[in-house]
């Protein structure tokens, strides 16, 4: 088989046999070409189409919740890439509020660490806190586990998953996962360019693409548009004073640090940054020319801020977008069933 | 990905963990040989029959024995409070005998979580080969190993599953509370909820990717003095500890409730690990 072919499977080949039917094979996690090899401990989680449905039954399920109306599909919408689209921050339980603009889930595969600030460093452990905190579900695993028990499904699913109907944290958690982890997007315009399946950029695409290495890819690192390190970008200390990195190793170097988000798919998720403070890609730019703030551990890329013309920035902007992978957001091997 | 070994601590948790394969081979390999060998010779290495020992954590207020929420104490600082909630980390148990050699719990069988509001869990069990030993050491706290294992590998008490009501698990900031103390006082501002509450949760291994605060204790205690323990066939020796909170405010640091009403991630808390690391005394032993 070809292996560019492997590029468009992301975890699934949908094979098309005679007439009408259409027949789906699973074929687990399949690394895109272009990408790196994954951080995740997969040896510990061997992903199976099994597990993967459990862990998407669970990602949609409102059980989850104290009063079962959120799930994790509520903030994490496959049509905005899994972002909460349209919110700043977070809206969960009884409507309370969050500190923070809920990222994509996407690929999670690749990422060291969790949440703007780092704070959880394995993915099976990061369902913990959205289920736990009083803002987002506030419900506890437990409650959530004897839930799923007493349902007439899951049990069996478990079996299915596990090989036996316990439920239990880790096989919660672990299915999660699976379904988590083939959420990958990698088959945007950008992919097909740069692994010369066809695709070819505009010219304004092309010189947006070239500022892109230039000033962005610093810090915004292809293929996965990000570094996954933590920093600084100038924007000003949040109203809510949001130390970011620094509450999770209270080192004064870490302070107001985020970490680099991946720019895929920018086109959906507005609004921007951590807090969701900018609603526009213009307005991102903007921020990168004129008004980097010098706040305490400002990276030192950005102390000049950024150099760009108007017509500089559209070009940026032209080359952000060819990052949309409308496969990722259609696939219905991601959507709730 | 296996994580690295961060500290000296992990280093030392997976030697001794390679340790327990061999006492386990040991212990396979010797009760299948237990009719031709002579139990008596005190330089065999660990022979086959492991006895029960417990290990009591009987938790008091300086003089006074605790009541939670019903009785008032007065701390170093001159604040009185009382204790509404009181729950730490035991892991890692390790026992002296009196020629030297040291057994170490194995560390799957070696994690408790003492709750004062629930009298059961104040007895740690454990087995240990017959002996006489005057030695005991334990880590308060979770160790980092753990904390950085997968999750298939924290199961029981260490299961992060609880609620955060009395959970002893941090789900932002991935790691075990190691020690949790609340109470109420008339030195602590008025909280949103109308109380006058302190609050201590104390936890942080050492950090996974970057450093930090590490507040993982390891208490060693002499037994000599009020009493070796004799682990024999048959009963069941029982090392009482009294764990006198006071310490926690009156101890290398001293601890204001009016200054610090809640102290949890943070900088500060690495002085109320220090004063708990006292807190723990041999009374006597049970044998
Ligand atoms: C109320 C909205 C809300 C709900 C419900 C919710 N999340 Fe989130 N999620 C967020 C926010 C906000 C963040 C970012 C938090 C932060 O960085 O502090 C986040 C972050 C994450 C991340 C980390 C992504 C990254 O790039 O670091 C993952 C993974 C995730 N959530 C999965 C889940 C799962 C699984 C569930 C269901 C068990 C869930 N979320 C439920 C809002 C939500
Ligand atoms: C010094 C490192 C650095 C450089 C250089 C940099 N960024 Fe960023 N970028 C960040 C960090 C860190 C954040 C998250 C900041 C926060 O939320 O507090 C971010 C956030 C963003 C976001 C918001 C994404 C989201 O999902 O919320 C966009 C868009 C963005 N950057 C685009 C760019 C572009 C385009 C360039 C080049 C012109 C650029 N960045 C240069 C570090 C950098």
């Amino acid at each position: 088989m070809n292996k560019r072919f492997l590029l468009f499977s992301a975890g699934f080949l949908l094979l098309i046999s005679c007439g009408k039917e259409i027949m789906e094979r699973f074929t687990g996690f399949q690394k895109p070409v272009n990408f790196p090899e994954p951080v995740y401990r997969f040896a510990d989680n061997t992903i199976t189409k099994e597990g993967f449905e459990l862990g998407r039954k669970l990602f949609y399920d409102p059980r989850l919740s104290r009063n079962n109306t959120v799930s994790c599909g509520s903030c994490h919408i496959q049509s905005s890439s899994f972002t909460h689209h349209g919110h700043d921050v977070s809206h969960g339980i009884d409507d309370r509020l969050g500190s923070r603009n809920s990222p994509p889930i996407m690929n999670l595969a690749w990422m060291t660490s969790f949440f703007w600030d780092g704070g959880v460093f394995d993915l099976d452990l990061q369902p913990v806190s959205p289920i736990t905190n009083h803002v987002e579900m506030d419900e506890t695993i437990e409650n959530v586990l004897n839930k799923l028990r007493q349902h007439p499904q899951y049990p069996g699913l478990f079996k299915k998953a596990f090989g036996s109907e316990e439920i239990s944290t880790a096989r919660m958690m672990k299915a999660l996962s699976q379904f988590m982890l083939l959420c990958i997007s990698s088959q945007s315009k950008y992919d097909s360019v740069t692994t010369n399946l066809g695709a070819v950029f505009t010219p304004e695409e092309q010189q947006g693409y070239a500022l892109f290495r230039e000033k962005c890819s610093g810090c915004h690192k292809e293929p996965l548009f990000t570094d996954h390190s933590f920093r600084n970008n100038g924007i000003a200390i949040g109203l809510n004073n949001d130390e970011g990195r620094y509450m999770v190793t209270l080192n004064e170097a870490d302070k107001y640090k985020f970490k680099v988000p991946s720019l895929r798919n920018l086109e959906f998720t507005a609004p921007y940054m951590h807090d969701g403070r900018f609603i526009t890609l213009d307005a991102v730019l903007d921020h990168y020319r004129n008004n980097v703030q010098h706040t305490p551990n400002l990276d030192p890329l950005l102390t000049d801020g950024i150099l760009l013309t108007d017509e500089e920035k559209q070009q940026l902007i032209a080359f952000l977008k060819t990052l949309s992978d409308r496969n990722f957001l259609n696939n219905p091997l991601l959507a709730e069933q | 990905m296996i994580p690295r070994a961060k500290n000296y601590y992990q280093l030392l948790s997976k030697i001794t963990s390679m340790k327990i394969y061999f006492n386990l081979l040991l212990v396979a390999v010797s009760s299948t040989m237990l009719y031709a060998s002579c139990k008596k010779d005190s330089h065999d290495p660990p022979s086959g029959e492991l006895v029960p020992v417990t290990v009591e954590f009987d938790n008091i207020v300086g003089g006074q024995n605790l009541f939670l929420d019903a009785v008032n104490y007065t701390n170093a600082a001159g604040e009185q409070f009382n204790i509404s909630l009181l729950q730490y980390y035991i892991s890692n148990i390790r026992l002296g005998k009196t020629d030297g050699t040291v057994y170490t719990v194995p560390q799957d069988s070696s994690y408790f979580l003492i709750k004062e509001n629930d009298p059961a869990t104040r007895l740690a069990k454990i087995k240990v080969p017959a002996g006489d030993y005057n030695q005991l050491s334990f880590v308060v706290g979770v160790d980092s190993l753990r904390s950085t294992m997968d999750i298939s590998k924290r199961t029981g008490v260490l299961d992060p599953s609880a609620g955060h009501d009395n959970g002893m698990y941090w789900g932002w900031n991935s790691g075990y509370i190691f020690f949790r103390m609340e109470g109420i006082s008339p030195s602590a501002p008025l909280d949103p909820s109308g109380q006058r509450k302190f609050r201590y949760h104390i936890g942080g291994f050492g950090g996974y990717s970057a450093p930090t605060i590490n507040n993982i204790k390891t208490v060693t205690l002499d037994l000599n003095a009020s009493g070796i323990v004799q682990a024999r066939s048959g009963r069941t020796a029982n090392i009482h500890l009294m764990v006198d909170v006071l310490k926690v405010f009156n101890g290398p640091a001293t601890l204001s409730i009016a200054a610090n009403p809640t102290v949890m991630f943070s900088d500060y808390s690495v002085n109320i690990a220090n004063n708990y690391a006292h807190i723990f005394y041999h009374d006597h032993t049970e044998n």
